[in-house]
């Protein structure tokens, strides 16, 4: 075992969630955890052994001792003056995994049902045992296997049959690290059906500067002829974990548009896998990562063609400050079923440091023989001779640098298409590129 | 007494029309451990048009590059007063603020940046060094539709990242359009003829001729005198092996144009190898 001792944290916590079930222990949800359980421990957590987490080491977090807090005492003026409380959607939001009614914002309707895990286990337990866990490769991931056994909570999200959903959905993600260091587990499930359009935003922060361990998993079911345009946001402190995994299961003709935006966090892995299992699908990913102290933000994503005529296309950027690290990974199958495809990757960054570093790995597995696929990467520092121009029409260094990096910037960003969030991003990216 | 006054003043005009504005003393430099400039002399008065030809690799575009403050240049020896300013001190951008404009020869595309932002940017750093107000949009886009449309440049262009996807001559025409709306006291033109038509390149010199006046002066660095038929100097310097050789007027670039740079090179090299 790498990690004993946060394993063994992990473990007690597993053991107290089992004593508090009672009569519960042999429901279908508390199998699949127990199931998930046994093959996180025979796994253990990923060392740097493990090809796909070769650059991120988690042996940080031996050093740690977390607690699972099962109350909050969150008090929602802090939360006003956190970013992005203005935007406006209907909102779930969590804060150490505990969902908070008065912050959030929900409003019935027919276009979307809202509710948290909790209440899906009792209402609808026909979607969990539907969807639950089953995107999820678990005899492989033990991070998301950790995550399935324990997860109590979360936000699940139905969009019916041809709903149209005009106001963006928001989950909400915070850590309150004030007085201790804190574990996370979370699992949100969004059903999106025939025909219907959302955008969800999941947005994750940190208010306080204790660690927080989150495993968060959110698994994303596109049916056949929706559109879902999803942003992750982060903006976490330089102590936080964040371990998360975004499964998408994309049917027929569907859209799916991904971005991810790092503003901040200490270590951060994102996983964003997408299966393309259905014809005419198209799927877009944008990634954009901007570490600076020691910060250390990794983005490993998937994209499973599985069936003949689908399009997909990948833009990742980062730019890496002082200390810090980066890492891509851009997994492409292409199966041998799914001729016709076409698959674009692309990974582009900037080191301002000589002490930062960036690992990119674009990894293409072409079984088909009728496909279109590209993939590149570049590192490199800015452009000398683009800030000697810029210096000789008179802007100083410094700002010539930082107006490069915004534009940089800017190619990632400008794929959102939520007006407001775009806006509060661009101030969080200037003033962390200042 | 008034009278007195008034002499006084017209004195005073009078050295102001005469003082150097540019004071270049035996400048040296190099590129890593390549002697480039070998002492070269130059004073320039305002309003005054300089050109500065010679062969491939004598120096031209390292000199011009020497003066904007370009990093890759080791000034070795020699001075350079700017307005009485010890112009080797300041940064680049300092360099830009005090007047001095470099025209390109191979302008940067910068993706993502548009012309209309970069101009605004560097117009307000340059009002900030002189502690004067920034423009807001409103002034600044006024400034930017009169400048364009005098130097015949589609505005269409400058909403486009700059120098991106331009052709050749919608580079150069850039540069010239950014000079105009940052008004220098020095425009130095680094091969500007270079990769144009005969058309593109009139477009250039009828913006570099609008830009003349009594207290701006040009460094117009070509190899070709052909630059020189529609912006016509004042003064011609051949430069050879990092040293001004020799100086006329106009006439010495239409002799070199037909006797070409040998005569020249044979003249310096004779008389450097006896002083040797």
């Amino acid at each position: 075992m790498s990690f004993p001792n946060i394993q063994a944290q992990f473990e007690v916590e597993f053991e107290n969630i089992q004593k508090k079930l009672n009569g519960q222990l042999d429901t279908p949800f508390n199998k699949i955890r127990r199931a998930a359980f046994e093959k996180y421990k025979s796994l253990g957590l990923p060392s740097i052994k493990n090809e796909d987490w070769k650059y991120t080491n988690l042996k940080g977090l031996e050093k740690l001792s977390v607690s699972f807090p099962k109350v909050s005492n969150f008090d929602s003026s802090i939360f006003e003056n956190l970013p992005f409380s203005e935007l406006e959607g209907i909102s779930m939001c969590f804060v150490n995994g505990i969902f908070q009614a008065e912050i959030s914002h929900i409003e019935e309707s027919s276009k979307i049902k809202v509710m948290s895990l909790e209440q899906a286990l009792e209402q609808n337990p026909e979607i969990i045992e539907k969807y639950y866990g089953k995107s999820l490769d678990l005899e492989k991931e033990s991070v998301s296997a950790l995550n399935v056994a324990l997860a109590s909570t979360g936000s699940v999200i139905i969009i019916p049959d041809n709903a149209t959903l005009d106001q963006a959905v928001i989950i909400k993600n915070i850590s309150d690290v004030r007085v201790s260091d804190i574990s996370n587990n979370i699992h949100n499930l969004i059903v999106i059906g025939k025909n219907a359009e959302v955008k969800v935003v999941e947005i994750f922060q940190t208010v306080g500067e204790h660690a927080a361990v989150s495993n968060f998993v959110t698994e994303i079911f596109v049916d056949e002829d929706a559109r879902a345009d999803y942003y992750k946001i982060q903006d976490e402190n330089d102590n936080s974990y964040h371990l998360g995994t975004t499964q998408v299961i994309q049917a027929k003709k569907s859209y799916f548009y991904a971005a991810t935006v790092t503003i901040n966090g200490g270590l951060v892995r994102n996983n964003l896998n997408l299966v393309l299992d259905g014809e005419h699908i198209e799927s877009h990913m944008f990634g954009l990562y901007i570490p600076n102290g020691k910060q250390h933000i990794d983005n490993h994503t998937l994209v499973d063609h599985r069936k003949p005529n689908c399009e997909s296309n990948e833009l990742y950027k980062g730019v890496m400050m002082e200390k810090s690290n980066g890492v891509f990974n851009g997994k492409i199958f292409v199966r041998e079923d799914a001729q016709k495809t076409n698959a674009y990757q692309n990974c582009r960054n900037v080191i301002t440091s000589d002490n930062a570093s960036m690992n990119a790995k674009p990894q293409l597995e072409i079984w088909a023989d009728d496909v279109k696929c590209s993939h590149g990467t570049t590192t490199g520092k800015l452009n000398d001779e683009a800030i000697f121009y810029m210096q000789s029409r008179g802007i100083p260094k410094p700002e010539a640098v930082r107006l490069q990096l915004l534009a940089f910037a800017e190619d990632v960003v400008s794929q959102i298409k939520i007006e407001k969030l775009r806006d509060m991003l661009d101030v969080l990216i200037e003033n962390k590129l200042t | 007494m008034i009278n007195i006054y008034i002499n006084e003043l017209s004195l005073y005009h009078q050295t102001i029309q005469n003082h150097n504005m540019l004071k270049i003393s035996n400048l040296q430099a190099r590129i890593e451990s390549k002697e480039i400039l070998r002492g070269i002399n130059l004073e320039i008065k305002p309003g005054e048009v300089h050109a500065i030809m010679g062969p491939n690799g004598s120096g031209k575009s390292t000199l011009a590059s020497v003066l904007a403050g370009r990093e890759d240049y080791e000034v070795t020896g020699g001075t350079v007063e700017f307005n009485g300013k010890n112009l080797l001190e300041l940064a680049p951008e300092e360099r830009a603020a005090e007047g001095i404009f470099l025209a390109f020869q191979y302008p940067v595309e910068i993706p993502g940046v548009t012309t209309i932002n970069f101009l605004k940017t560097a117009i307000n750093q340059i009002r900030k060094y002189h502690d004067k107000d920034p423009l807001d949009a409103a002034q600044f886009l006024k400034l930017m539709k009169e400048k364009a449309k005098s130097v015949k440049i589609d505005d269409q262009l400058l909403r486009r990242s700059l120098n991106e996807g331009f052709s050749g001559g919608e580079k150069k025409l850039n540069e010239i359009f950014q000079m105009a709306i940052i008004e220098p006291t020095l425009g130095k033109m680094d091969e500007t003829d270079s990769g144009l038509d005969i058309d593109a390149l009139k477009i250039v010199a009828d913006g570099v001729n609008q830009l003349r006046s009594k207290d701006r002066s040009f460094i117009v660095v070509t190899h070709y005198q052909r630059l020189l038929d529609y912006i016509v100097p004042d003064f011609v310097h051949v430069l050879y092996k990092g040293k001004i050789v020799k100086s006329g007027t106009k006439e010495l670039a239409l002799e070199l144009e037909e006797k070409g740079y040998d005569w020249i090179k044979t003249e310096a090299d004779a008389l450097e190898s006896s002083m040797v």
